[in-house]
């Protein structure tokens, strides 16, 4: 470790230039822009638009203003967290415990192939797909008349969960692959069924890859905008689509800092929280999650 | 793999021999690129991306390599376009957009790349106020003649005595509806909104523009389109917000949606309703009896324009009268340019949707300054969209 090298003064050189071009990254793109929108939320919007210097809080008064933008984003992107969960987790399993040796790279090909094609035009074949020529007149023919799909919460979540699997199915995969499978072989010789097998041992190891897929969607999903966008026929606003409105169309930088700012302390609240939750249960474990 | 089957791609060691003979001397760049496909690749690859024309390409022009514009959905002829980098050798790339705010808050961000771009009538004086566009060489532009253009249509493009802009089209904001499905007919604004809640309910588009979307819900309650009046707005805003539940979409691309049947009834500009109708006949054009909104647009040079040369090649191009009339021809929107009106078939010049009956267009109002940067209309159609 680093510090066992303190006296070493040419080895401290290089581990500072090795991590010079993070820190350089992490100080431009992440500290510098946290600030200048920190200070811009405490502005107003100059009168043609844009920002103009002064130290009120109105613009975080005025947040009720988008309530309804917050809402769908912390109701859509947990209930697609968790569907995309359910969903990978079988996946997962079967892929890493179940299939043969082709099947599986067969498989893991085919959960990657999406990634070759823009994921733009892949949400595009979704608007068509759902739109009033796909789905549903398919279902107009087995007597199921006038469903509305595109535009639609629900579009919405098709495609969050579309999009997101792939993310969720791979670390999962990863986890369980990793599993030393003799372990499963001692649970069951210990007299234990497949069931208490899965939730005591199998589901268990696995947690490091369900936290990280987990959070990996979570987050993403909690900054989504494109998704919204083009299958929520701009109705189904999410954050990302009111902060794309706030300083594209209505220029009023200083409240859309302020909403910046708002989702990051909802996400950090949120993301303290789960991990807390998880490590109170985990408390005799010692994995870690990164 | 036949030697001889010019289709087939070149194998490695011939590949590499070629390549030798080509470093040798002993063969041209031109026939190593081309034996070996890495002609057309580029070809490709550049047709993508521009800047892998190459030295050869650019230097035959003096314009650079290419020309980047910023306009609105289905407005204007890829051909036209195609043949402006036939000539020149400089590829055109396209942006195009939803509303004028979102133009202006990109050209206000910086960096935005365009060489031309598109503004309607009252965002010029905006423009220069800000400092954000640049005041024209009218004799870089031989093809732009005032003594041809209609009067009305040019002036906003003249701020303080200078020319910003030359005219693009003009037109009107209305509605288009697909006549099968909604069987009243609506002529007013207020039938249009109403229809919205009842026989259209969860088919009708509105744009994601506040002018047009603010602006003909004002006339609902038969106030003026460019209102700014609080009260006024207060009601527009209700009215929205009354109707958004049962709104097909908020987007200002509703060719798609209409085409597909998803959507009956859209807040529409002249030329996305004449070219629906073109394509389907029982989709209509109609202009509320109350009034709305009659425009410009105009071609005009960004101040950052990173290739002004280019610029001024292209919008004199697009103004040619024959280039003009075979964009007329693509999008359907007239243009205030009596000589490229000339050269337009009477189905078009007596088409009602292009050319409105005058008590029709008599009711219309050009949309006024102040509605692009007034804060109010701006946080209503945000909260709108958000609610």
């Amino acid at each position: 470790m680093a510090a066992t090298q303190t006296t070493n003064g040419p080895r401290k050189r290089v581990t500072a230039m090795l991590l010079l071009p993070t820190t350089l990254w992490f100080l431009l793109l992440l500290v510098m822009p946290l600030v200048v929108i920190t200070v811009y939320s405490l502005g107003e919007r100059a009168p043609a638009g844009g920002y103009q210097p002064a130290l009120t809080l109105a613009q975080y008064a005025n947040l009720p203003a988008r309530l309804k933008a917050f809402t769908n984003t912390l109701t859509l992107a947990p209930l697609g967290t968790l569907i995309c969960l359910l969903i990978a987790y079988p996946l997962a399993y079967f892929l890493a415990l179940k299939a043969s040796r082709r099947t599986k790279a067969f498989l893991l090909t085919l959960v990657i192939v999406p990634f070759w094609t823009s994921f733009l035009i892949r949400t595009y074949a979704w608007i068509y797909i759902l739109g009033g020529r796909g789905i549903p007149r398919l279902l107009e023919m087995i007597g199921i008349e006038d469903l509305r799909l595109i535009n639609t919460p629900t579009a919405v979540l098709i495609g969050i969960v579309y999009g997101y699997l792939p993310l969720m199915v791979f670390p999962i995969y990863v986890s369980l692959e990793k599993l030393d499978k003799s372990l499963l072989e001692a649970s069951n010789d210990l007299g234990a069924n497949p069931i208490r097998t899965f939730f005591q041992v199998t589901l268990p190891l696995s947690a490091p890859g369900l936290i990280t897929g987990s959070l990996l969607v979570f987050i993403l999903l909690m900054g989504e905008y494109l998704i919204p966008a083009l299958l929520g026929g701009g109705k189904v606003f999410f954050v990302g689509n009111a902060l794309v409105d706030l300083f594209l169309q209505s220029r009023n930088w200083p409240f859309g800092s302020a909403v910046a700012l708002t989702l990051v302390g909802i996400m950090l609240v949120a993301i303290t929280l789960y991990l807390s939750l998880l490590g109170r249960q985990r408390r005799h474990q010692d994995v870690s999650i990164l | 793999m036949s030697k001889n089957d010019d289709n087939a791609p070149i194998s490695a060691e011939q590949f590499m021999k070629e390549l030798r003979r080509y470093q040798k001397g002993s063969i041209s760049r031109r026939h190593f690129l081309g034996v070996t496909g890495l002609g057309a690749a580029t070809a490709v690859m550049a047709s993508a991306m521009p800047m892998l024309a190459g030295a050869g390409r650019a230097q035959a022009a003096t314009i650079g390599d290419r020309v980047s514009i910023a306009t609105w959905p289905n407005y204007y002829d890829p051909a036209n376009f195609e043949q402006f980098t036939k000539d020149t050798g400089a590829a055109v790339q396209v942006s195009v957009f939803g509303s004028n705010e979102e133009m202006l808050a990109k050209l206000q961000a910086g960096g935005t790349g365009w060489d031309v771009f598109v503004p309607t009538n009252y965002t010029i004086s905006t423009y220069v106020e800000l400092d954000l566009i640049q005041p024209l060489d009218l004799s870089r532009l031989p093809n732009f003649n005032e003594k041809y253009y209609i009067k009305r249509f040019i002036e906003p493009g003249t701020v303080n005595g200078k020319v910003y802009a030359v005219p693009k089209n003009w037109g009107t904001t209305g509605f288009v509806l697909n006549r099968k499905k909604v069987t009243s007919n609506p002529t007013t604004w207020k039938e249009f909104w109403d229809l919205c809640k009842t026989d259209a309910k969860n088919r009708v588009m509105v744009h994601d523009y506040q002018l047009t979307t603010i602006g003909n819900a004002l006339k609902y309650f038969g106030y003026s389109f460019n209102s700014v009046d609080p009260k006024e707005l207060a009601d527009a805003e209700k009215l929205l917000l009354d109707v958004k539940p049962h709104l097909f979409a908020i987007n200002s691309d509703y060719q798609p949606s209409m085409r597909s049947g998803d959507a009956w009834m859209s807040v529409a500009w002249t030329g996305d309703g004449l070219q629906l109708h073109r394509d389907i006949p029982e989709i209509d054009y109609v202009l509320g009896k109350e009034g709305g909104e009659l425009w410009s647009d105009f071609y005009a040079i960004p101040k950052e324009a990173p290739r002004v040369d280019a610029a001024y090649a292209f919008i004199n191009f697009l103004i040619d009268p024959e280039v003009n009339a075979k964009e007329v021809h693509a999008h359907g929107y007239p243009v205030p340019d009596n000589r490229t009106t000339a050269l337009l078939p009477k189905e078009m010049t007596e088409n009602p949707i292009m050319y409105p009956a005058q008590e029709l267009l008599n009711a219309l109002e050009f949309g006024a300054a102040v509605t692009l940067t007034d804060p109010l209309r701006a946080e209503i159609m945000a909260r709108f969209k958000a609610a």
